[in-house]
């Protein structure tokens, strides 16, 4: 088990002849503690599964290094990584039976037979499939493969890190519940690294101890889900976590606090007055509210979603949506509202600024 | 009480099928089966002779000598296409430009006419002039295929291997191509060797190619005529008289056609036989 680093890391894949190399991830530094529980969260084509291969050494980045332990192993071969890996579809191996599949990895690195059955059975164990070993492995339903694909990853002891790569697409949603409680539960009993890719966001956030929210191939935010929620630092991050995602309005600014379509508002976090750049606001659906007196709004649509109302106001040309109680009457007349000065940010090229901003 | 009145009337729209069907394969069949139990000098008159030619076909040597050559070539053609179709598969690039350069000069054997190859071969094996054959003779090799039995089943089987491969290369390669990228990093992943990843991805990938794969080269060529007939003809001797060269002899040469009739079905039947028992056996693998 070792502590794994980013230092500088970009890479482009090769471009098409005769044009310039597109990053698919640009400029990473990024360090990933020993043990910790970690979930990678970004869009399709945001560099996610660019960055799980270069850790695993699938893929050797075009500039940068990769530190295992402060040990440079960035040109090292997969083998020599200690690394397991899951891939969003099951791979298992057709003709082998399970055993032989959760057998694979460690024969391929000459472990003694008896060490072997007795690794093979434990992980087994762990994952309920004790009572199928002996069937062939093509003969699984999706779930059961890519329990056969976890376990490969889990029955090397050596591993330095387990790396999924949105391991639960193709399962019921069911049973997703169940295997990804399965992983929580053996990250706390075996304590390994572990590294989830996925663009899920509960996913991310009920897995992991530490969410890294990638976006256009840069990590925008690394922190854990109520820091995500409460302090995005960058607008993606806003918008990108919670549903409905952060309101992102323009706004000009007046001695350090933002104006939006002339009104003053306040924030608890004021910008430095000679800020220049795109300015914005971001605010949680949340944390606005209806008030007597406010920004003047029109009521563009309520949609009842049991719990609460999701309800879509228009200042101008702006839309908002707001967050509101399941018994709260919606003002009928003249409607306005508020936004709570304590979660509001301001945001200057999509990078919060103020206080504890950037 | 309402009475279902039938109409027979839509069978009339099979009919064409059944002509069809009946014309080109069950007639000429039947027609096989006719001559196989009966003895006919001419003129239509036929005497009844049962089981008598199917009798004598299996007993007779000629027929054995004939079968064994013709599973001697077999065995050996499908030893070597196999193996070296599935090499050049996995050797050929799997993207780029070249994909399209390999796949034309995989497919331009497969596209000449046989009797075509027959002769090309037979002139670049000649010993005198041809290509082949004068300089293996120059090379200190003592080569003659029209006189020396080995020289002529190197000839056929390498004509035949020339040939064929490309079918089983373009089969293989299809099935490689159809394996996803994820089964080759789980593998890196994993710590396989190359051996392991073709013992386990690849070839498993390519069982359903490669049983369609070893069904038609083993058909093709265990009905191989054309070819060796233009380039040896049979001979020298006897030596590369294969079933179909052997049956065309006693049918057309010695216009035997009870002999030939029973013959025909005999090696009808073999060919059926081991297809069958051959592909039963895959897919009772597959099942398991």
């Amino acid at each position: 088990m070792s502590r794994i680093e980013f230092r500088n890391v970009r890479h482009a894949y090769p471009p098409p002849p005769g044009q310039a190399p597109v990053y698919a991830l640009k400029e990473v530094s990024q360090v990933w503690e020993d043990g910790g529980a970690y979930a990678l969260l970004g869009p399709s084509g945001c560099g996610k599964t660019t960055l799980l291969n270069i850790i695993s050494g699938l893929l050797t980045p075009s500039e940068g290094s990769i530190l295992f332990d402060d040990n440079e192993i960035t040109q090292r071969p997969t083998a020599d990584r200690h690394i397991a890996q899951v891939f969003q579809f099951p791979v298992v191996y057709d003709t082998m039976s399970v055993f032989d599949n959760l057998a694979f990895p460690l024969r391929n690195r000459g472990m003694p037979e008896s060490q072997v059955q007795a690794r093979v059975i434990e992980i087994a164990e762990m994952l309920d499939l004790s009572d199928r070993l002996k069937h062939r492995a093509s003969g699984l339903s999706a779930d059961g493969k890519q329990k056969i694909s976890l376990g490969r990853g889990l029955v090397r002891e050596d591993v330095n890190a387990i790396l999924f790569d949105e391991p639960l697409t193709v399962i019921d949603p069911h049973l997703k519940w169940q295997l990804r409680s399965k992983l929580k539960e053996l990250h706390q009993q075996i304590g390994v690294t572990m590294i989830y890719v996925t663009h899920d966001q509960v996913e991310a956030l009920t897995f992991a101890d530490k969410v890294v929210v990638m976006h256009d191939g840069g990590v925008v935010q690394v922190g854990t889900p109520v820091e995500l929620f409460s302090r995005p630092r960058h607008t993606f991050v806003g918008y990108f976590i919670g549903s409905p995602g952060m309101n992102v309005l323009p706004c000009r600014l007046d001695n350090g606090q933002p104006v939006f379509a002339n009104n003053l508002l306040s924030s608890g976090y004021p910008a430095d007055t000679d800020l220049s750049g795109k300015l914005e606001i971001g605010i949680r659906p949340e944390f606005v509210h209806f008030a007597s007196q406010g920004i003047p709004v029109a009521i563009e649509k309520v949609e009842d979603l049991g719990r609460y109302q999701v309800v879509t106001v228009k200042h101008e040309t702006e839309q908002i949506k707001m967050i509101v109680a399941e018994d709260q009457l919606i003002p009928s007349e003249n409607p306005q509202i508020q936004f709570d000065p304590e979660n509001l940010r301001i945001y200057c090229d999509d990078w919060a600024v103020g206080a504890d901003g950037a | 009480m309402v009475r279902k009145s039938t109409n027979q009337k839509a069978w009339l729209l099979v009919v064409p099928v059944l002509l069809l069907v009946a014309f080109n394969a069950f007639i000429p069949l039947m027609t096989v089966v006719n001559y196989s139990l009966q003895e006919t000098f001419g003129d239509n008159v036929f005497f009844w002779e049962g089981v008598t030619w199917f009798e004598a076909v299996l007993r007779s040597e000629r027929f054995h000598a004939s079968l064994l050559r013709q599973l001697m070539f077999t065995g050996m053609i499908l030893a070597i296409e196999i193996p070296l179709g599935i090499a050049v598969a996995l050797s050929m690039p799997r993207k780029g430009p070249w994909v399209s350069v390999c796949l034309v000069l995989m497919a331009l054997p497969l596209l000449i006419p046989w009797n075509v190859v027959g002769a090309m071969w037979n002139i670049f094996a000649l010993p005198d002039i041809g290509l082949l054959g004068y300089s293996l003779n120059s090379m200190g090799f003592d080569y003659n295929f029209t006189q020396q039995p080995v020289s002529a089943w190197m000839t056929t089987v390498l004509m035949d291997v020339w040939h064929w491969t490309s079918l089983v290369v373009l089969l293989c390669y299809a099935g490689v191509c159809s394996i996803p990228d994820a089964y080759y990093q789980a593998a890196r992943i994993d710590g396989a060797s190359s051996w392991a990843v073709f013992r386990y991805i690849q070839l498993p990938k390519m069982k359903r190619v490669l049983t369609i794969a070893i069904l038609l080269r083993f058909m093709d060529s265990f009905m191989i005529y054309t070819e060796p007939f233009v380039l040896t003809g049979g001979g020298p001797g006897n030596t590369t008289t294969f079933l179909s060269i052997d049956l065309v002899k006693i049918a057309l040469g010695q216009f035997d056609l009870g002999p030939a009739a029973a013959m025909s079905l005999i090696y009808f039947l073999i060919v059926l036989l081991i297809c069958w028992v051959f592909y039963t056996v895959m897919m009772r693998n597959e099942e398991q």
